[in-house]
């Protein structure tokens, strides 16, 4: 286990260094300058204002300050924020981001898994086709498009709920990103957990349970779910990376203050540190959480770190 | 030669026998007529409508409820220009970006994926590290990064889309050439002397052609959406230009007082994405009996 944790580590940590460097190197060759104006300044100060900000120096020197400053949580200063750093706008959109994308994680699992469940143990029912049907729709309509339309059905003509903002965390406001959110991945998991069901349901060892004398529902519960649910455990990672670019576009569109809408105004706006910094962020998320999957995976399921 | 009245025993070809379940599965058909009447709709886009994409109506409401007299079917946006005629260009946008970028993750990842397998041994495990580590990155924020650092240029967004969506077609073509390049007729060729790069060219690739198939039409919808996604937050198509993403965008944000500018764009959307879907799904039971 620990060999196995160890080269899962040392596998991330390269990873995570190839993202800064090539977001670093982009944004050094990016055309246009932070302090590229209409009026032409002196050379003099111009000359004065790169060294203020050290970007007198070679580019490798600048790399290296960059990484330093990333290893002590700083992201430099935004273009277009005054007063603040863009290690302040992630620590102040963070929290929101946070409690969207772990409700709709929560979210998704366990209706996923529900749905999903019962559709395999139903198969070819009506309830399964519909389960099905509705995941196919989960999957083709992007969240882009469902959002305003759920907005336009629950909030303007039904007024049930806000359209937008964030009213200070108020429950009512968040109830219509965390599903637009949630959709597509509830229904994934559901695809996923129904055809791992299907598969276990079928196999010698349930036969046996069954054939112990046992009832259905310990059957369903204490063995088959434990082996069905390793492939919704493995899709945990790409489904935080789908979560977190979904929350993107859930807080632009319900105008919610997480890092999701900064990272959209500074691309906008092109406020290279508020982007990269956002990027990089994000990256040690997902990194990191694909991280902690796979080693859930490791423990759960012996036979991966044999290979 | 046959004597004419003999009878002649015609085997079906793989591609005869894939056609034949392909047109029984009445989704994979409704979608491909659906899927045709839109493209037909986008090549046609300028010759059905007395409107032009770029140019306000003078005449009528900015923007306006569909109204059939002044054939503005699907109403006029905030510009006065013809929803229709701007629906079906985004389509056009929308179509092309998810073919030619498709195209691109096809010539990388098929490739990559082939000269991974056929040379197996550490070339293939160093290849196929490399692929589980970009597995692993976060690709929209880059093609995010790109966008914002270089300018919403529309090549741009095909290199960067194909270039993130090649990683699953290489590990699907690599495990399809493992599977074939233990067959007689590679060593055949390696026999008679013909030389790597020849073999994996000419007689693996085509043989890995139906997984590739049912793959691509699988990623034109997810290159589609992944354009919408970025045009939808302003980093994609650029004005006059449209794309369903950039008009379901505008359509969002004047939903409450016209909502068919978001309706009719997110319907054709919707739709094709649908379309594809069902076509890859119904390619892969055609092409691949034993999956059902």
């Amino acid at each position: 286990m620990l060999a196995y944790t160890l080269r899962r580590i040392g596998s991330a940590i390269p990873t995570l260094l190839f993202i800064i460097t090539i977001a670093f190197f982009m944004m050094r060759l990016a055309p246009g300058g932070p302090f590229d104006r209409e009026r032409q300044l002196p050379p003099e100060i111009e000359a004065n204002i790169l060294r203020a900000y050290n970007l007198d120096k070679p580019v490798y020197e600048q790399y290296f300050d960059y990484l330093i400053n990333i290893m002590h949580g700083d992201f430099g200063p935004s273009y277009k924020y005054l007063d603040f750093t863009v290690t302040d706008l992630i620590t102040t959109g963070f929290p929101v981001s946070l409690r969207l994308g772990m409700s709709a994680i929560l979210l998704a699992i366990f209706v996923g898994v529900f749905a999903g469940t019962i559709a395999a143990l139903k198969q070819n029912s009506v309830f399964d086709y519909m389960v099905m049907g509705t995941a196919m729709t989960g999957i083709a309509i992007p969240n882009f498009v469902m959002a305003p339309l759920l907005a336009l059905i629950f909030g303007v003509y039904l007024s049930w709920l806000p359209v937008a903002g964030w009213g200070g965390g108020a429950i009512a406001y968040q109830v219509m990103p965390i599903i637009t959110l949630a959709l597509p991945q509830i229904a994934y998991v559901a695809r996923l957990t129904r055809g791992s069901m299907v598969e276990t349901m079928n196999s010698n060892f349930i036969r046996t349970a069954r054939a112990k004398g046992l009832n259905e529902r310990i059957v369903v519960i204490r063995h088959a779910l434990k082996g069905g649910l390793l492939p919704v455990i493995s899709y945990l990672g790409p489904a935080t990376a789908e979560i977190i670019t979904g929350s993107v576009v859930i807080e632009a569109i319900f105008d919610i203050p997480g890092i999701g809408r900064y990272f959209v105004n500074g691309a906008l706006n092109r406020d290279y540190p508020v982007v990269m910094g956002v990027v990089i962020f994000f990256a040690l998320l997902i990194i990191t959480l694909n991280l902690v999957v796979d080693l859930i995976y490791g423990f759960l399921d012996p036979r991966v770190k044999v290979e | 030669m046959v004597p004419e009245d003999a009878q002649i025993i015609k085997g079906r070809s793989l591609w005869q026998d894939a056609r034949r379940r392909l047109f029984h599965n009445k989704a994979a058909v409704v979608s491909m007529i659906l899927l045709g009447t839109i493209v037909i709709l986008a090549i046609f886009a300028p010759y059905l409508s007395p409107w032009a994409y770029d140019d306000p109506d003078w005449g009528y409401d900015f923007p306006g409820p569909p109204n059939f007299e002044l054939h503005h079917w699907f109403g006029t946006d905030g510009n006065g220009r013809d929803l229709f005629v701007r629906t079906l260009f985004g389509a056009r946008v929308s179509l092309l970006v998810g073919i030619l970028a498709t195209f691109v993750s096809l010539l990388i990842g098929v490739t990559y994926g082939a000269t991974a397998g056929y040379l197996g041994g550490r070339t293939d495990n160093i290849m196929m590290r490399i692929v589980d580590v970009l597995y692993s990155l976060p690709f929209m924020f880059f093609v995010i990064l790109l966008m914002v650092f270089f300018g919403r240029n529309i090549f741009l967004i095909f290199i960067a889309l194909g270039a993130v969506q090649w990683l699953t077609m290489a590990r699907i073509v690599r495990g399809q050439t493992i599977s074939i390049k233990k067959k007689e007729f590679i060593e055949a060729a390696h026999a008679v002397g013909v030389s790597n790069w020849k073999i994996i060219f000419r007689h693996i690739i085509p043989n890995v052609l139906g997984p590739v198939i049912v793959y691509m039409t699988l990623t034109i919808p997810q290159v589609i959406l992944t354009e919408s996604f970025l045009s939808f937050l302003g980093l994609g198509i650029q004005e006059p230009l449209t794309s369903w993403g950039v008009l379901i965008s505008e359509g969002a944000k004047q939903m409450e007082s016209s909502p068919w500018l978001l309706i009719f764009p997110a319907v054709f959307l919707a739709i094709t994405l649908f379309c594809f879907n069902f076509i890859g799904d119904g390619l892969r039971d055609a092409l691949d009996p034993k999956d059902r």
